[in-house]
């Protein structure tokens, strides 16, 4: 009997029972049940995360879920490759590698820096994209005995499934290394970007089809360099500005990968899972996209550059004016609130640590202390939220667009720290703007704005930011943590 | 030094030109200001405050005799005689409606102001006495309509039954209308308004009224701030509105006046014949003929069916005090226009659009009417909430038209359908499993906390390692190049699992509620 053949099979309720267990409740049944429990609790740990006090609850859950579903699945297959060579040599490996992997996963979780987070996020997204792909691989190898009707579906399945893990596996290394400033993060502009990206689709199709009536190993491997060349372009032609976007749509593709493995092994547990990772990533993007006003469709699509900005740049926007850390502290000591938005630029100069101690120090003394954070600020969703959870801010003055616009007319103080778009009026208020109609937090409506910024040079976007000249904007230029603790010290 | 002469109002006015705190004001400007005896008696300024505030008491002639007299109402024959020559008067005069006062002031060698002309600009606004007076008299119209009306205007729930509240219609939404549209409504009545103008409608909604929109073609759009007469069909209309109305309210407030022409006629004998006995009308608009047939300027009317229709003309006087104070200010603000240098010099300078509108005679010599201004009280008008749709608004990126999502729609329905139809098992099952996956995701997702998206994606990072699965379903095949691969899609997987559940668990410790922080 062919271990191969089984392994295949082993779900498929086509295939007779192996003799190991006999009667109704056979190993294949109770893996069965023990995926829909895993399933259940995936679920639960998803939902748990609508609060912060129910989060950790839902972490267990996760945890409980996997574990319920390795053990199955290990069972399983010990019941079928007990005893022959190949199934120790399996289990010497499934061991080995389990505990490789283990370990560097703990590593890294325990000492990857908060302001990291997205880099280690993109690099576990490539390692599903890399997982799918060595399991549709196996896919091809393996080769079951089937009806012809189903042996082409097979083939379909593996096509579809190397093709979204390459995809994934390229674009979430391009990902990781932009975010990591290993790559340049300005976008990679190929002369017709959009014909190459549908011309691999196309060409992807035609493959598909091709191999679904031929399988061959060479059309297996043209089909991979393909989605890992296409998957480079995707995410190489998108700037790093549009990161939170990327890596969330990343993470849907991680999704749809584990799907389509799912797909391939006709296993119920990879393709709930993959449909809940996926459609969260795509929902996720969804509110990226809402946040920047772009279309939906055009990133999925990774065909959303950057349009260069034709004005604004050299208009005369007049003078700005500039302030001392200790003026700022003499401000903030006379304000009644101070709403904080902080941007990418809080992260990068570290000054999450300060910036709490600010928050913290103010509030003792009786002044209103607010954060208002752009669903876009940062280079991940929520990443903002979690570098001020990791300098101990309260998450309940941490409050998102939307709940704070409307209070920063009577906002003593706003500090805008490393953001720049997020706070630029030209979005609501010159239509030409090529930001115009993006939502933006409405600083310009407190009394007296302090901008923290390096120099006078454009955000991300590229677009002159008006704020920065308005009658109550003052800058106070230098490293953001740096003047923080300026402030901290006039005190 | 130029000397201010504040004098006393004769008759029934109650209001006096300045109060102790605009005579302060004055002083500030330069001037020396003298003050008639008693002449803030009967708004309860008494002289002695007068004088506290740095005024000198002064008999009439004394008083008259200044340099420039300030006053309320329009003087008579025989106290323009009194005015020195070269002097100064400022007061409201009218000069539109009373062309003869005219001739008498510029028969004299004198310059007369008329607070009342300024023109509607918003650098007049401040120097606006026809406001602050309207804002005054709409108050009082409702307070006076309250000491009528034998009811609540509240509604109540009481341990003797319910009460509910009273209606109130108010006709003309400019300055006077607002102000008794805020007060009817801050008393805790139901308030309606009616205007031609409907740009007025969100000022109506914003302190607490229902707009009443007269439905026709044409649109009023006044150029001058002031309302302008209105077309036959909407007069028809407006009128049909009124009926229903009066049948409806329980008190009706007329404010509408028109610069110029007499009052327009709002309601009928027959609409007031329909209201409820105990109804109470104000007719603001009494003065100048009235907006309601039957009233009486400066009277209190009672009709058969027991409805009450007051006519006063004298609103702002019913609140001296208060109308003192901004007419007060009114004039300060007009003189500060006038002595640019705070020097306590008077001059006129006629190239400022609104010197030149007041003046009604410099020197003798007549300079009224003035040329018109035209002010942009409404630069932009909205017709229609319909219409405003349609207007080329600066919009969003449209990505695809309503059509066009719903055919895509259709399209994947079909698709899938089809798909689904000609697959065989298990594939249909799948996809069952796919969709409905997909729209538990979708729902759950929409759940998550917006602060936890970070710790969001990186339990899906951990939970997408589920495809660790499918290699360890392959990892004991007896090929080694497939147990090779496993192996290592293995090891990728449970990176994932570790690492991912690790960093969440991290992550979330890190959130704190409230106080944590020692």
């Amino acid at each position: 009997m062919s271990a191969a053949t089984e392994a295949a099979e082993i779900i498929s309720r086509s295939l007779t029972v192996p003799d190991a267990v006999s009667g109704p409740l056979t190993a294949d049944t109770i893996a069965g049940a023990a995926y829909i429990v895993a399933a259940l609790l995936f679920i639960l740990s998803l939902a748990g995360l609508s609060k912060h006090e129910r989060a950790r609850a839902g972490v267990i859950y996760g945890i409980t879920g996997m574990i319920i579903a390795l053990a199955a699945t290990i069972w399983l297959t010990l019941q079928e490759a007990w005893g022959s060579g190949a199934g120790l040599t399996g289990l010497g490996l499934l061991l080995a590698a389990v505990l490789i992997g283990a370990g560097i996963g703990l590593w890294r979780a325990r000492v990857v820096k908060m302001t990291g987070m997205p880099e280690l996020i993109a690099l576990l997204h490539s390692f599903v994209g890399l997982a799918a792909v060595l399991v549709g691989w196996n896919g091809h190898l393996e080769a079951p005995a089937l009806s012809p009707d189903l042996t082409a579906i097979h083939h379909a399945e593996v096509f579809i499934g190397v093709f979204i893990g390459a995809v994934t596996f390229t674009g979430s290394i391009v990902a990781f290394l932009k975010l990591s400033a290993r790559m340049k993060s300005s976008p990679l502009m190929l002369p017709g970007k959009n014909a190459i990206n549908l011309g691999a689709l196309v060409v992807f199709v035609a493959l598909t089809v091709w191999y679904v009536n031929d399988s061959q190993l060479w059309l297996l491997i043209v089909v991979t360099i393909l989605a890992l060349g296409l998957g480079w372009h995707l995410v190489a032609s998108i700037g790093g500005g549009d990161m939170p976007v990327v890596v969330s749509m990343l993470n849907s593709y991680s999704g749809w990968a584990a799907a389509a493995a799912g797909f391939l092994l006709n296993n119920d547990l990879l393709i709930i899972t993959g449909a809940l990772v996926g459609s969260s990533g795509a929902y996720l993007s969804y509110i990226m996209c809402k946040a920047m006003n772009r279309s939906f469709i055009s990133v999925i699509a990774g065909g959303f550059g950057i349009a260069a900005p034709t004005t604004g740049g050299d208009a005369d926007q007049g003078e700005h004016r500039e302030i001392t850390a200790e003026a700022t502290a003499e401000m903030l000591t006379n304000a009644s609130s101070v709403v904080i938005t902080p941007g990418y630029g809080m992260a990068v100069a570290q000054a999450q640590y300060p910036v709490a101690e600010l928050a913290h120090q103010l509030r003792e003394r009786g002044v209103n202390v607010r954060f208002g954070i752009h669903p876009v600020a940062g280079r991940l969703p929520g990443h903002m939220n979690v570098l001020l959870a990791e300098a101990k801010v309260p998450y309940d003055i941490v409050l998102e667009m939307d709940e704070i616009n409307e209070d920063l007319g009577d906002t003593s103080v706003v500090l805008v720290i490393g953001a720049n778009d997020t706070v630029n009026p030209a979005a609501a208020e010159d239509p030409g703007s090529p930001i115009a109609g993006m939502p933006v937090l409405r600083v310009w409506e407190a009394e007296n704005v302090v901008v923290f910024k390096r120099s006078m040079a454009a955000g991300y976007a590229g677009v002159q930011n008006p704020l920065f000249y308005r009658d109550n904007s003052q800058m106070l230029f230098g490293d953001a943590k740096q003047r923080v603790e300026d402030i901290l010290r006039a005190f | 030094m130029t000397r201010i002469g504040i004098v006393a109002e004769l008759g029934r006015e109650t209001r006096v030109a300045a109060t102790p705190v605009t005579v302060k004001q004055l002083l500030g400007l330069g001037y020396d200001v003298v003050v008639e005896k008693g002449a803030g008696e009967s708004a309860s300024f008494r002289d002695d405050a007068y004088a506290a505030a740095g005024a000198v008491i002064v008999g009439a002639d004394d008083a008259w005799g200044s340099d420039v007299v300030l006053r309320v109402n329009p003087p008579t024959e025989e106290e323009i005689g009194r005015l020195a020559p070269g002097a100064t008067l400022i007061g409201t005069l009218a000069p539109g409606l009373r062309p003869e006062l005219v001739e008498a002031l510029a028969a004299r060698p004198i310059t007369a102001l008329a607070l009342d002309a300024v023109p509607r600009i918003s650098r007049a606004q401040s120097m606006d006495v026809l406001s602050s007076m309207a804002n005054i008299a709409g108050y009082r119209a409702v307070i006076e309509a309250a000491h009528e009306f034998g009811r609540f205007f509240t509604g109540q729930v009481t341990a003797a039954g319910k009460v509910p509240p009273a209606k109130v219609l108010v006709a003309g939404a400019g300055v006077a209308g607002l102000a008794a549209i805020g007060a009817a409504s801050s008393l805790g009545a139901i308030v309606r308004a009616t205007d031609p103008r409907p740009e007025v409608a969100d000022q109506v909604k914003s302190i607490g009224g229902t707009y009443l929109k007269v439905e026709v073609e044409e649109e009023m759009k006044s150029s001058d701030g002031y309302a302008k007469a209105t077309s036959e069909a909407y007069n028809r209309r407006a009128a049909e509105i009124y009926t229903e109305q009066a049948r409806d309210v329980d008190i009706i407030i007329t404010t509408a006046l028109i610069p110029g022409r007499p009052a327009p006629k709002l309601l009928t004998a027959e609409d007031v014949a329909g209201m409820k006995a105990g109804s109470v009308i104000v007719d603001m608009a009494a003065g100048q003929g009235g907006n309601v047939e039957g009233s009486v300027a400066g009277e209190r009317i009672v009709t058969e069916n027991g409805v009450v229709i007051l006519g006063y003309t004298d609103l702002p006087a019913r609140l001296p005090a208060q109308a003192s104070q901004l007419y007060g200010t009114n004039m300060v603000n007009l003189l500060k226009l006038l002595t640019p240098d705070k020097n306590g010099q008077l001059t006129l300078d006629f190239d400022d659009v609104v010197q030149r509108s007041v003046t009604v005679v410099r020197n003798g010599e007549k300079t009224w009417p003035p040329p018109p201004v035209q002010v942009s009280a409404a630069p932009v008008v909205k017709p229609d909430a319909s219409a405003a749709a349609e207007s080329p608004a600066p919009k969003k990126k449209q990505g695809l038209s309503a059509a066009g999502k719903a055919g895509l729609f259709a399209a994947g329905i079909a698709a899938l359908f089809l798909v689904s139809a000609v697959a065989p098992a298990p594939l249909p099952q799948h996809f069952t499993v796919l969709m409905l996956s997909v729209v538990v995701g979708f729902y759950v997702i929409g759940k998550v906390h917006h602060a936890l998206h970070t710790p969001l994606m990186s339990v899906t990072n951990a939970i997408s390692g589920i495809i660790v699965v499918g290699a360890l379903l392959q990892i004991t095949s007896d090929n080694i190049a497939m147990q090779v691969l496993a192996a290592v899609a293995v090891l990728l997987a449970s990176i994932n699992i570790f690492g991912g559940f690790a960093v969440t668990r991290r992550m979330l410790a890190m959130f704190s509620a409230g106080k944590a922080r020692s």
